[in-house]
């Protein structure tokens, strides 16, 4: 157990956070510090492009791919620097994290020769086509349809939340492809471009009245027979296998970003006095005490090991669930810091400042990706081996 | 940077567990704690002398392993997984403080008998020392009675005391696998500790760490036993691991069992590095493990419902241990006002 970096880390962590230096401070300064998902995206589409251009896009991919093989040490680094330079957050973020990772382990070679560079390189973004109307957590339970004619799939239903859907240019969709099947079995896995006659994307405001999701509609979409990963009807494997990654430390470069949230609520506390009431001194401790065990817990899952007894993986489980209560009850120690004057936004659109926009777009990390009771249930199911929730229809 | 056991650290985890799971048995816990010294002293013999455990972390010039807080923490938790009644933690407290603090002659005297396990250690706070006499009443000192050597920090210095220099009153404590004792010391001659400050700021840590890991194997003892018991036991036809209330509660523990986990060896950790935030990280360690064994032995009691609330079922020595490892050595609420004041909440804005 060693928690140190060699100098061979370190320096390349001078080098990481020197080039980020340079980007921010010079072509790409007005992106510094922006925390908004949805801000600036024709100027954050520029900046994944300049990432790639500089291979530090997707640094733990093979290089074949474009990326640098980086070590998890060095995967590591980077994210705490990309977080420490105020970079902003990935418009790609579910391309780099979600969709490639997916395409690495399932794809053909043909398949990653193909989509995984322009990911790579910034030029080709993704968003994610699981949950249905009437699929959210039950996500086996979708309806939208496809079949084959001829050299393409073709694509009739509707998904909805669909995240940075009206920046993205790939859309992969769980889609039906046995018709009369249900639940997990007769699903595939498609990549559909979105730019097309057959795809339809309208905005969702949120509650924090930005509009970061969608509702996407598939009425005669098509795509190449190729676009499949995984073979038909092996759907629901390569989706868990994805939902893998997205509980799992793809979020790592985003939970690096949370200390600068501490850290401006722990600027807003000591500006406003609230730092010497006894109770926020324990919530900040808190606070702070959660955030440096997120990094731990990453730490512990990227090196295999699990520092403790079981060895088997299964606290890896827990991490979603972990840092998304985190997340949220930071929004609720920022707001609660703030007073009343969190509750008051300076212009004239509805919108609010940094941190009380955090205590609103918090209540979402409990939900997306698997919200916590779904996550409560897995880790009792297959960490601690109790019995499956039973359905009320299919048995 | 590498966060996992080496493969030695795994053998030593592999070691302990299965000898603390043979010996540190109920009965034989329950046997000690009949005594009001909370000492099973077969155990300490065996812990002591076959498996070095009480030397581990002691330097080798004086007759220990030059293991460091990661084993430490590796024994701890794996005696916490079983309450063993054990001085392990007081003995460490008085070895810590004797290393760090004492004089070239008290550290050749002492430290090879108290890693050998031929003499208990612990430590206490409290009473005035004036003229190399110490004065006074010192309270909750751990495993007091059966320890031969404190070291006592007072009022006016850092001292030994040996055990036939005062009186020591064991007290009716609710843990009785780490029972306190009372000090009276009328005007017993001690040893001052070259330096003092030095001693209790090394001790404390250990200390804060030791308690965290063996929070930490507590609570996980608390969860397996809880999820064995929710498998097997029916209601409504159904076992009641099959209720989501309880199910969720059981993640709820996990969860807290893992940060905890990670918390207690990144403390470990650090303090071996020597790294920069390895005081936070320990009192980050105190106060979550603490928090987070009380959750799960309050759980483990609920979850078992009535059989949890005996005194045959061994819930109640794990709920108690709990409590202790909160109080001793700084509450949670403590440990996060340090951490509070370490992150500059009290620096200009
Ligand atoms: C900001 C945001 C972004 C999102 N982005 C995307 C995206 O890009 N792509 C995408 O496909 N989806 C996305 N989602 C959707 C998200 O994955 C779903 O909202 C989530 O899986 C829950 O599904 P649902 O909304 O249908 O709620 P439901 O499943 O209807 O859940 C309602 C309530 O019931 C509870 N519940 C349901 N089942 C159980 C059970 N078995 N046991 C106990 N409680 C249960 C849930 O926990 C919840 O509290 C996003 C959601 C949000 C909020």
């Amino acid at each position: 157990m060693k928690l140190g970096f060699s100098p061979e880390e370190e320096a390349f962590r001078a080098e990481a956070a020197a080039w980020l230096q340079a980007e921010l401070s010079g072509p790409f300064a007005d992106l510094r510090g922006i925390t908004s998902l949805t801000a600036a995206p024709d100027r954050r589409r520029a900046w994944e492009r300049r990432l790639g251009e500089a291979r530090w896009g997707c640094i733990g991919w093979p290089e074949a791919y474009g990326g640098r093989d980086a070590t998890l040490a060095e995967q590591v680094i980077f994210a705490e620097e990309y977080a420490r330079a105020g970079a902003p957050p990935r418009l790609n973020h579910i391309g780099v994290e979600l969709a490639g990772p997916t395409i690495l382990a399932f794809g053909s070679d043909e398949q990653k020769a193909r989509l995984l560079p322009p990911i790579a390189r910034g030029e080709q973004l993704w968003c994610q086509g699981y949950s249905e109307p009437n699929a959210g957590s039950d996500l086996a339970n979708v309806r939208t349809r496809a079949w084959r004619d001829g050299g393409d799939w073709v694509i009739e239903g509707q998904k909805v939340w669909t995240s940075l859907a009206q920046f993205s240019d790939w859309i992969f969709v769980v889609a039906r492809t046995e018709p009369g099947s249900k639940g997990p079995k007769g699903l595939s896995f498609l990549l559909v471009p979105i730019d097309q006659p057959g795809v339809t994307v309208r905005p969702i405001r949120q509650i924090t009245g930005d509009a970061e999701f969608n509702e996407t509609f598939f009425d005669g979409a098509r795509t190449a027979a190729a676009n499949i990963l995984g073979e038909p009807g092996q759907g629901w494997q390569v989706a868990m296998a994805l939902l893998g990654f997205e509980r799992g430390v793809s979020t790592l470069a985003q939970q690096m970003g949370f200390r600068n949230e501490l850290d401006a609520v722990i600027r807003a506390a000591k500006a406003n006095g609230a730092a010497r009431d006894p109770l926020i001194r324990q919530r900040i401790a808190k606070a702070e005490i959660g955030l440096r065990l997120m990094r731990y817990g990453a730490l512990r899952m990227l090196s295999g090991g699990t520092g403790g007894a079981e060895g088997n993986g299964a606290a890896a489980l827990t991490y979603k669930i972990q840092w998304a209560s985190w997340r949220r009850s930071l929004g609720e120690l920022a707001i609660d810091v703030l007073g009343i004057a969190g509750e008051i936004g300076d212009g004239a659109e509805y919108g609010f400042g940094e941190l009380s926009t955090l205590f609103l777009y918090s209540r979402a990390d409990t939900i997306y990706g698997g919200t916590n009771q779904i996550q409560r249930n897995i880790i009792a199911e297959r960490a601690l081996g109790l019995p499956r929730e039973p359905r009320g229809d299919i048995g | 940077m590498r966060f996992s056991f080496s493969d030695e650290q795994a053998m030593i985890a592999e070691t302990v567990r299965s000898f603390f799971a043979e010996q540190a048995t109920s009965e034989r816990t329950r046997a000690a704690m009949e005594t009001a010294h909370g000492h099973d002293a077969e155990l300490w013999r065996s812990a002591a002398q076959e498996l070095g455990l009480v030397g581990l972390a002691l330097p080798e010039e004086h007759g220990g392993s030059g293991l460091g807080q990661i084993e430490s923490a590796i024994v701890a938790e794996a005696a916490g997984y079983q309450v063993a009644a054990l001085p392990l933690l007081s003995t460490a407290l008085a070895v810590r403080a004797l290393v760090a603090g004492g004089t070239a002659d008290q550290r050749a005297r002492w430290l090879p008998k108290l890693a050998s396990g031929e003499l208990i250690g612990s430590y206490g706070e409290g009473g005035r020392i004036d003229g190399g006499r110490l004065h006074g009443r010192i309270d909750h000192v751990p495993h007091g009675a059966v320890a031969d050597l404190f070291v006592i920090a007072a009022e006016g210095g850092v001292a030994l005391l040996s055990r036939d220099a005062a009186v020591v009153t064991p007290c009716t404590s609710m843990d009785q696998t780490r029972p306190y004792a009372r000090i009276d010391a009328d005007g017993a001659a001690v040893e001052l500790l070259a330096d003092g400050r030095t001693a209790i700021d090394a001790a404390t840590r250990v200390g804060w760490i030791a308690l965290a890991a063996d929070a930490l194997g507590g609570a996980q003892a608390c969860l397996d036993r809880t999820v064995d018991y929710a498998k097997e036991r029916v209601q409504f036809g159904r076992a009641i691991g099959s209720f989501q209330a309880i199910k969720h509660r059981l993640a709820d523990m996990m969860v807290e069992i893992e940060q905890t986990r990670s918390a207690v060896y990144w403390a470990a950790c650090a303090a071996d590095e020597g790294a920069p935030d390895a005081l936070l990280a320990a009192h980050a360690a105190k106060a979550l493990a603490a928090d987070t064994y009380r959750f799960c032995a309050g759980n483990m009691i609920q979850l078992h419902g009535g059989i949890g609330f005996t005194w045959e079922h061994d819930a109640h020595l794990f709920f108690k241990r709990a409590q202790s490892d909160a109080t001793l050595l700084g509450t949670p609420e403590w440990h996060r006002e340090r951490i509070a004041a370490l992150v500059g909440l009290d620096e200009a804005a």
